[in-house]
């Protein structure tokens, strides 16, 4: 993104004539060790609104190994709502790496020629958008929060973040193609998977060997996952702020995560306070969440905190402060003490699930 | 660090450039040490900059430097708990070039000067702390700095490093400083757009306003609030005694957002966003607390030698003053080959005797004195003087005759007529 | 061994703020840094420096502005900097901006052999990800992004070994020399120089380029027209239309406040209240 350009520029730009005839939505689905991230679906969501729109087809792209279960992710990528899928397997292609994925990528888009192609903005994503979008030589938005199709010019206008969250800005690629995007996961929603909904599977060669490599993978030491939380896809989340005034308080959000079965989560000056986990930092540099429910305590609703809940069905706060910020977009707001209103909550929400438990 | 300077200057604050720029023209070696990560980053103003004494520096300092707007118009205020008597004086004499008085921010202002100071040949180090200086024999001969290797050695050192300078302390050039004898302030930088100011205070592009405030502003302390309106964003704080704070057991951050909360201040500042928050001491003691500003290889100019007019609220005038007197004494000194001894630095005394700086302390010596002993200064007469316009003013049926009659009575009642006239009597003296 | 930087110099985006008519970002007071991200970088190749030895060198694009970063970095221990630095760069996207950090490096070996390009993961103002991958592909580079840590640096064989973070695990991954990193946050820490280094940082003589310098020769491939992508708006996040609903007492007791709370949510959201009581019986 410049900086510079900030001022409108409305006039219509002419595709560079090698492009014309790049046609169709793409979406890279992620897939490791046979696990799709669910980036991918929430992409391919996204991306069925945008082939709609534009009146083409979806396709997903599936590039892993051969021991993987590649034609299976296709058959799940059409219950997203993909109308075609291009799969790549191959020895070279088992863990990523970022060479042979780009060349794999590159080829299939110079040969299929996609107007739009899509990547999630995880490590994976983020790491192979960048190498094909350089290589072909085309524009690239990062970490998108909304994409939508210019309806005059058939471009797509993806929307993002800038200066830590304060401004947004809408990029557009207007004379290169394809037009690439990076989505942060949880910021679009998940769509329903149809069942029996089905698709074409075009299987591609790959004819890279091993040897012309250079990059090996020695080891995969897989996180513990035993113990972390899992925010982004957590329904409820008790989240407390700076408000809290220190650690001993903020076992008040663990009380009350505890009766809900909620996640805890954590603006910034938490997490660097310490009194909370680095991987439950909410927001900008942290997490995207979109659960049913978000107890805010404590917390004033600064932009980057903001960006990465407000997807969130309903929020509830907790501020002393009546002018926080966090009102003008939570849902439901109590302006008083977070280190009383939350026992006296989490007391609310036991004496009440047991009167349900009671009536059944 | 084997590489020697002719002067080593303590700080990059208004003094100390003042200094490093004026040595480094006179074509000394000159190594200047800043603690902050950048010049001027921790540094404390209101902040109203007096051309003069730049000028007398760098002459075409307008050209290039970083002023947020001239002032056009003063407001001094009375308040109490909620209203406020004042005046207004604005005149478009200030609006003739070359302006005279500037708000800045220092972050910038003094950037902007060690830019210049560098330019002129001056090595500027930061994020180093000069934890104390090396004497050999009596004689100051360097300094020792927190980073790794970080003794340095000079002729000469001048210490401009504000306000209770610990290093003059540590050496015995200094007694600590007394708690009466320096405020400590708290200010904030609050964002606004800058139609707003300029639609909020009723002045053009590049005009500014300052407000100063006394009276229930420092909850009976003594001490003086002000606010003051730069490019976007306007600067307020409130200061006193430290004595005072700790007799009074009230933060100066209550104090601040009491300010804050008046309803004469409230109004102008709605809407905005606070940017930044500093506390800084301010030494008040005046003309008498000043203690001896030179000795064997070293100089103190600046706060550090509590050279700041209390009354009229001017220290970076007399820092930059200061620095470049002591900076032209050091310079003639190596063009005339005589050592920095604490003899030949007694020049920078007769300097500062001459100037505006020793002449308008000691006019206000008493001053300090005065206030600490009569403090209906700053709790009953605000009070009075509010109620006694109100009275005036409001249209209540009582004759005008007999509501004078009765804000006289007001005054006498709370003070008898001699202590009035006394106190008319000692703030005469005092400054006459 | 000799390692190149790449260094930005970015506005603290704490505070930035936008002005609430025009919408555009006012940066007055607005403290200028160097992006948190590249100090791991440049960290990581002054290790390298003090293991094997060699040169570190900075380079950043930017304005004349930016020569106070690259101070700092030479001050923290690196050997040389340089400063890009042209009109025809403004409105560089991360495509243009890897073209032009690219041929500078290009440049820079003509003088001596780049063995390791290190980048920060991202910018805090772009926070695109996008340049050190545009770099590397570039110049035919192995590309090592999101890197924990350099494990081992064999100059001799031309081998490095590394750990990257990956979906759900971490990668050790091996390759060779010459390669490009992009270092993730927290893996180190910067250190403080010695008063040698303030020194000789204070007195060294940068390099600045311009385009030409820089060895670009054609203008269309940076600023402007090197950039395929092309801001058409720029706009403060749109408040939500509706402020929260307050939920209010007559004492305000937590207590009350609480059970209002809770019968007005689940009055209208029902859902709601059936998924809290699945998960937590
Ligand atoms: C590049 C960048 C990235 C960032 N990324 C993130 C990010 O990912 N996530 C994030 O959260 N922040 C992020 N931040 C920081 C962000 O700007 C804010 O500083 C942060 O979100 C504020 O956290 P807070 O609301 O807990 O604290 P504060 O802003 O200090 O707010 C505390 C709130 O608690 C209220 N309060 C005080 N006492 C009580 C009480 N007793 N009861 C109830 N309420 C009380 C106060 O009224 C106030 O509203 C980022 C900043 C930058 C520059
Ligand atoms: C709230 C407030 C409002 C004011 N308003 C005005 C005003 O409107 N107009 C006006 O003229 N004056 C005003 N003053 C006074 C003015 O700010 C000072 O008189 C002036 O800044 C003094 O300059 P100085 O160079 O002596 O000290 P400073 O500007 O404080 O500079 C001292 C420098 O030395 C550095 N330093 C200190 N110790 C060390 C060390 N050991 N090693 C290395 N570096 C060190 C510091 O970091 C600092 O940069 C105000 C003061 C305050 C606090
Ligand atoms: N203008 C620039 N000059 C030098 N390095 C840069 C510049 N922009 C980005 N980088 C490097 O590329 C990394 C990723 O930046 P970005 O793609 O903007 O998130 C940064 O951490 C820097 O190391």
């Amino acid at each position: 993104m410049s900086e510079n350009a900030k001022k409108p520029t409305k006039k219509k730009v002419e595709l560079l004539p090698q492009f014309v005839n790049y046609r169709h939505v793409w979406v890279c689905i992620e897939s490791e060790r046979g696990e799709v991230h669910p980036v991918s679906w929430e992409l391919l969501g996204e991306g069925r609104k945008l082939a709609n729109a534009l009146g083409v087809e979806l396709c997903g792209v599936v590039i892993c190994g051969p021991g993987e279960r590649g034609k299976a992710i296709c058959g799940e990528a059409f219950q997203y709502g993909a109308d075609k899928c291009y799969l790549l397997q191959d020895d070279v292609l088992t863990d990523y790496r970022n060479e042979p994925y780009t060349k794999a990528l590159t080829d299939l888009v110079n040969t299929y020629q996609p107007e739009i192609l899509m990547l999630g903005a995880s490590t994976l994503g983020r790491d192979l958008a960048g190498s094909v979008a350089t290589t072909l030589g085309t524009g690239l938005v990062a970490d998108c929060t909304e994409l939508v199709i210019d309806t005059d010019t058939r471009n797509l206008a993806s929307t993002r973040p800038t200066f830590g969250g304060s401004l947004l800005c809408t990029i557009m690629t207007q004379r290169h193609r394809p037009q690439m995007a990076t989505v942060r996961p949880r910021v679009m929603a998940m769509p329903e998977a149809e069942a029996g909904r089905n698709g074409e599977i075009i299987e591609v060669a790959f004819s890279m060997i091993e040897t012309s490599i250079i990059t090996k993978v020695l080891e995969f030491i897989a996180d513990d996952t035993r113990d972390k939380p899992n925010l982004p896809f957590a329904d409820i989340i008790v989240a407390g702020g700076r408000g809290m005034k220190n650690q001993e308080n903020f076992r008040h959000v663990w009380d009350l995560a505890r009766v809900l079965g909620a996640e805890v989560g954590a603006s910034r000056p938490v997490v660097q306070a310490g009194w909370a986990e680095l991987d439950r930092q909410v927001g900008q540099s942290g997490k995207t969440v979109r659960p049913k429910l978000y107890i805010a305590a404590g917390i004033s609703g600064a932009i980057q905190h903001r960006v990465g809940m407000d997807g969130a069905d309903v929020i509830i706060a907790i501020n002393i402060d009546a002018n926080a910020p966090i009102f003008d977009f939570a849902h439901y707001g109590i302006v008083g003490n977070a280190n009383t209103v939350l026992p006296a909550l989490t007391e609310a929400f036991r004496s009440h699930l047991a009167q349900m438990k009671q009536t059944g | 660090m084997t590489e020697k300077f002719d002067v080593i200057v303590v700080g990059a604050g208004m003094a100390g450039n003042a200094a490093a720029y004026t040595l480094a023209k006179g074509g000394l070696k000159v190594l200047q040490i800043e603690r902050g990560e950048t010049p001027g980053s921790k540094n404390v103003q209101g902040a109203i900059l007096y051309a003069d004494a730049l000028s007398k520096i760098i002459p075409d300092f307008r050209n290039d430097a970083p002023l947020e707007r001239h002032l056009i118009e003063q407001r001094v205020w009375v308040t109490d708990e909620n209203s406020f008597v004042g005046t207004h004086y604005r005149s478009e004499d200030f609006n003739k070039e070359p302006y005279n008085r500037y708000t800045i921010i220092r972050v910038h202002f003094d950037q902007w000067f060690n830019k210049k100071a560098r330019e002129a040949g001056v090595l500027t180090i930061c994020e180093t702390t000069v934890t104390e200086l090396l004497i050999e024999d009596g004689k100051v001969v360097g300094v020792r700095t927190d980073r790794q290797g970080g003794e340095v050695r000079a002729d000469a050192v001048i210490l401009a490093d504000g306000a209770n300078s610990r290093l003059a302390v540590k050496a015995g050039f200094q007694k600590e400083i007394k708690p009466e004898n320096v405020a400590l302030a708290v200010k904030e930088i609050h964002f606004l757009p800058q139609e707003v100011i300029e639609a909020r205070f009723n002045i053009g592009e590049d005009e500014g306003v300052a407000i100063e405030l006394a009276g229930s502003i420092s909850a009976g302390m003594m001490g003086t609030g002000f606010l003051y309106t730069n490019k976007e964003s306007i600067t307020l704080g409130v200061g006193c005694m430290v004595s005072d704070f700790k007799e009074n057991k009230i933060t100066p951050y209550d104090l601040l957002d009491k300010m804050k909360a008046h309803p004469s201040i409230a109004p102008l500042i709605a809407g905005s966003e606070m940017k930044e928050y500093a506390a800084h001491l301010i030494p008040e003691g005046g003309y008498n607390a000043i203690p001896k500003v030179f000795g064997e290889g070293w100089m103190i100019a600046g706060d550090a030698g509590q050279f700041v007019n209390g009354i009229h609220r001017e220290g970076s005038n007399l820092a930059m003053t200061t620095g470049m007197l002591a900076a032209q004494t050091l310079v003639e000194l190596k063009a005339a080959g005589k050592p920095f001894t604490a003899s030949n630095l007694a020049e920078y005394k007769r300097k500062l005797d001459d100037s505006f700086v020793m002449k308008d302390l000691k006019k206000y010596r008493r001053m300090p004195d005065i206030f600490h002993k009569n403090k209906q200064f700053f709790t009953t007469y605000p009070d009075l003087i509010s109620k006694a316009v109100q009275s005036i003013i409001r249209v209540d049926g009582m004759d005008k005759k007999t509501k004078e009659k009765e804000i006289r009575k007001s005054f006498v009642a709370s003070r008898s007529i001699f202590g009035l006239i006394g106190d008319a009597f000692k703030f005469w003296r005092a400054v006459e | 061994m000799h390692s190149v930087v790449c260094i930005k110099q970015v506005p603290d985006s704490a505070q930035i703020r936008v002005h609430p008519v025009t919408n555009t970002i006012m940066r007055q007071g607005v403290p200028a840094i160097i992006n948190p991200y590249d100090l791991f970088a440049l960290e990581e190749a002054l290790r390298l420096k003090d293991q094997l030895g060699g040169t570190v060198t900075v380079i950043t694009m930017g304005p004349p502005m930016a020569e106070a970063a690259l101070r700092k970095c030479l001050s923290f221990g690196a050997d040389d900097a340089i400063l890009i630095s042209d009109r025809a760069f403004a409105g560089s996207d991360t495509l243009a901006t890897s073209y032009a950090l690219s041929a500078a490096i290009r440049k820079i070996m003509e003088d001596m052999q780049v063995d390791l390009i290190f980048t920060g993961k991202q910018t805090i103002d772009g926070d695109t990800a996008q340049v050190g991958p545009g770099i590397a592909k570039r110049l035919d580079y192995q590309l090592l992004t999101y890197v924990s840590k350099v494990v081992e640096v064999n100059p001799q064989k031309k081998e490095i070994l590394v750990e990257r973070r990956a979906e759900g695990g971490v990668q050790l991954l091996k390759t060779s020399t010459p390669c490009l990193i992009t270092m993730l946050e927290g893996t180190n820490e910067m250190r403080f120089g010695d008063l040698d280094d303030l020194f000789r940082a204070a007195r060294h003589e940068l390099k600045v380029w311009n385009r030409e310098q820089a060895g670009i020769d054609e203008a269309e491939m940076v600023g402007l027209k090197g950039s395929p992508t092309v801001v058409s708006k720029v706009f403060a996040p749109k408040p939500r239309s509706k402020r929260a609903e307050m939920i209010e007492v007559h004492d305000g007791n937590p207590k009350d406040l609480a059970i209002t709370l809770l019968a007005k949510v689940f009055t209208q959201h029902p859902k709601l209240e059936q998924e809290i009581a699945k998960r937590a019986l």
